[in-house]
């Protein structure tokens, strides 16, 4: 399975019928298509929407109905539509259960780095620091590592996306769990040792026992 | 009486240097023929404050092909590497705001706040010389507002007398700009006759707007 594939099914686990959804531009969108069964999300567009679907066929886009890349987007029947100023309270005020987002770093106090390299890469936080700030749960989904080097530091490098502690970092390796100890290894994706997970890891592990492996079902 | 002028008329009130509120996301819900305008007739120098600057050619974009821009107050520019090239050349300049940030400082300038305070940004470089505010042991950002000489919005609708409407997700930036330009100018994708948006469902009321473009003979109307 592909890495990219493992981590959005393993995400798609967190999500609980009625949740008010906010999937990030990239890896983090593919998410809605591994929502298991039966279940339910609203999922938010912060450009102002709840209720964004896929376009439901070829021909039925609407140059007015896009998600935050410009795309085509279709809005279930019970969408709602709203400004700017709504859709950040919305997201500020503790109304978005999850918010998944893509990352650059994540450290040892669950700190997120992702919107900026200074020097290479400064494309703007756009919606990610009220989207960290505010959402009830942050869930940063992201590769391991990147060109061989780790991600997962003992403190971020680059500058943050807030200094408020992630919920949940899940890779095509692992799941963690930043806690106020420290990161927590939860589970292993199918095949993977921990300590494969704890070589690819620049920051320190809490490992217990039992590693369960990712519910994924390859 | 009816506020609808010709586009090319309502671009001539706006000088070089202005600071312009431009509404969209992504060129989505942005004012095209405002802008198009604009690089026609060549306004320099101006403060655009806006989400982002879209795509090269696209929306906002094409004010930062046509280096008409001095100074950007966005979110985001990541789609647009001219914006980023002008940005490292120094040729313009860039103030990078969180969009929820963004949003409350232009509604905090048009309904006469004198700030808001966000928990968004607390800890990071966004924070870097504001000042910081406890209530009830939460931290916040004491962000000020934003006003700009013109709000250049689109909208979906709009009757002779200013009262408008939006569609979807063409909203987004554009009702929370219109109180904040000491000039309004509206692009609707139609006019209509007084009275035919409900009341209720006028979102932007005609007394902040103070132009509305009109079509162009060429499409027909």
């Amino acid at each position: 399975m592909d890495d990219k594939v493992v981590i959005a099914k393993r995400v798609a686990l967190e999500l609980r019928g009625g949740n008010l959804v906010n999937l990030g531009i990239g890896l983090p969108t593919t998410v809605a298509r591994y929502l298991p069964a039966g279940i339910t999300v609203h999922f938010q567009s912060e450009n102002g929407i709840i209720g964004m679907q896929p376009v439901p066929e070829a021909g039925l886009e609407n140059e007015f109905l896009t998600d935050a890349g410009g795309g085509p987007i279709g809005a279930v029947a019970g969408s709602a539509a709203f400004d700017s100023c709504m859709s950040f309270g919305l997201i500020r005020g503790g109304h978005l259960d999850v918010t998944v987002l893509g990352g650059l770093q994540v450290d040892e106090l669950g700190q997120l780095a992702n919107w900026m390299v200074p020097g290479k890469m400064v494309p703007g936080m756009g919606g990610a620091m009220d989207l960290v700030s505010g959402a009830r749960r942050v869930i940063v989904a992201m590769t391991h590592t990147a060109k061989g080097e780790p991600k997962v530091l003992k403190r971020c490098t680059l500058p943050l996306t807030s200094v408020r502690r992630i919920d949940l970092l899940v890779t095509e390796l692992a799941v963690i769990e930043p806690t106020e100890a420290g990161l927590l290894l939860r589970e292993v994706a199918p095949g993977v040792t921990t300590d494969q997970v704890i070589a690819a890891t620049g920051a320190k592990l809490i490992v217990p026992d039992n590693v369960a492996e990712m519910a994924i079902g390859l | 009486m009816s506020k609808a002028i010709n586009v090319s008329k309502a671009v001539e009130l706006i000088p070089d240097g202005a600071s312009v509120m431009i509404g969209g996301f992504m060129g989505v819900g942005s004012p095209h023929r405002l802008i198009a305008e604009l690089v026609l007739q060549n306004r320099r120098d101006l403060t655009v404050i806006a989400n982002d600057t879209a795509r090269p050619g696209l929306g906002i974009g094409q004010l930062i092909d046509a280096k008409l821009v001095k100074r950007l107050i966005v979110t985001h520019i990541g789609t647009n590497p001219e914006t980023q090239r002008q940005m490292i050349a120094r040729e313009i300049d860039v103030e990078l705001v969180p969009q929820g940030t963004l949003a409350e400082r232009i509604r905090a300038g048009g309904f006469g706040l004198g700030g808001v305070l966000t928990p968004t940004g607390v800890g990071t470089v966004v924070a870097d010389g504001k000042r910081i505010i406890e209530i009830d042991d939460q931290s916040f950002l004491l962000e000020l507002p934003i006003k700009a000489d013109f709000a250049l919005i689109a909208c979906w609708r709009a009757d002779y007398s200013g009262n408008l409407d939006y569609a979807l997700t063409a909203r987004n930036f554009n009702p929370v700009m219109a109180p904040a330009g000491a000039t309004v100018i509206a692009e609707p994708s139609e006019i209509v006759p007084i009275g035919v948006i409900p009341p209720d469902d006028v979102v932007t009321p005609h007394v902040l707007v103070d132009h509305i473009i009109e079509k162009g003979r060429s499409n027909g109307r």
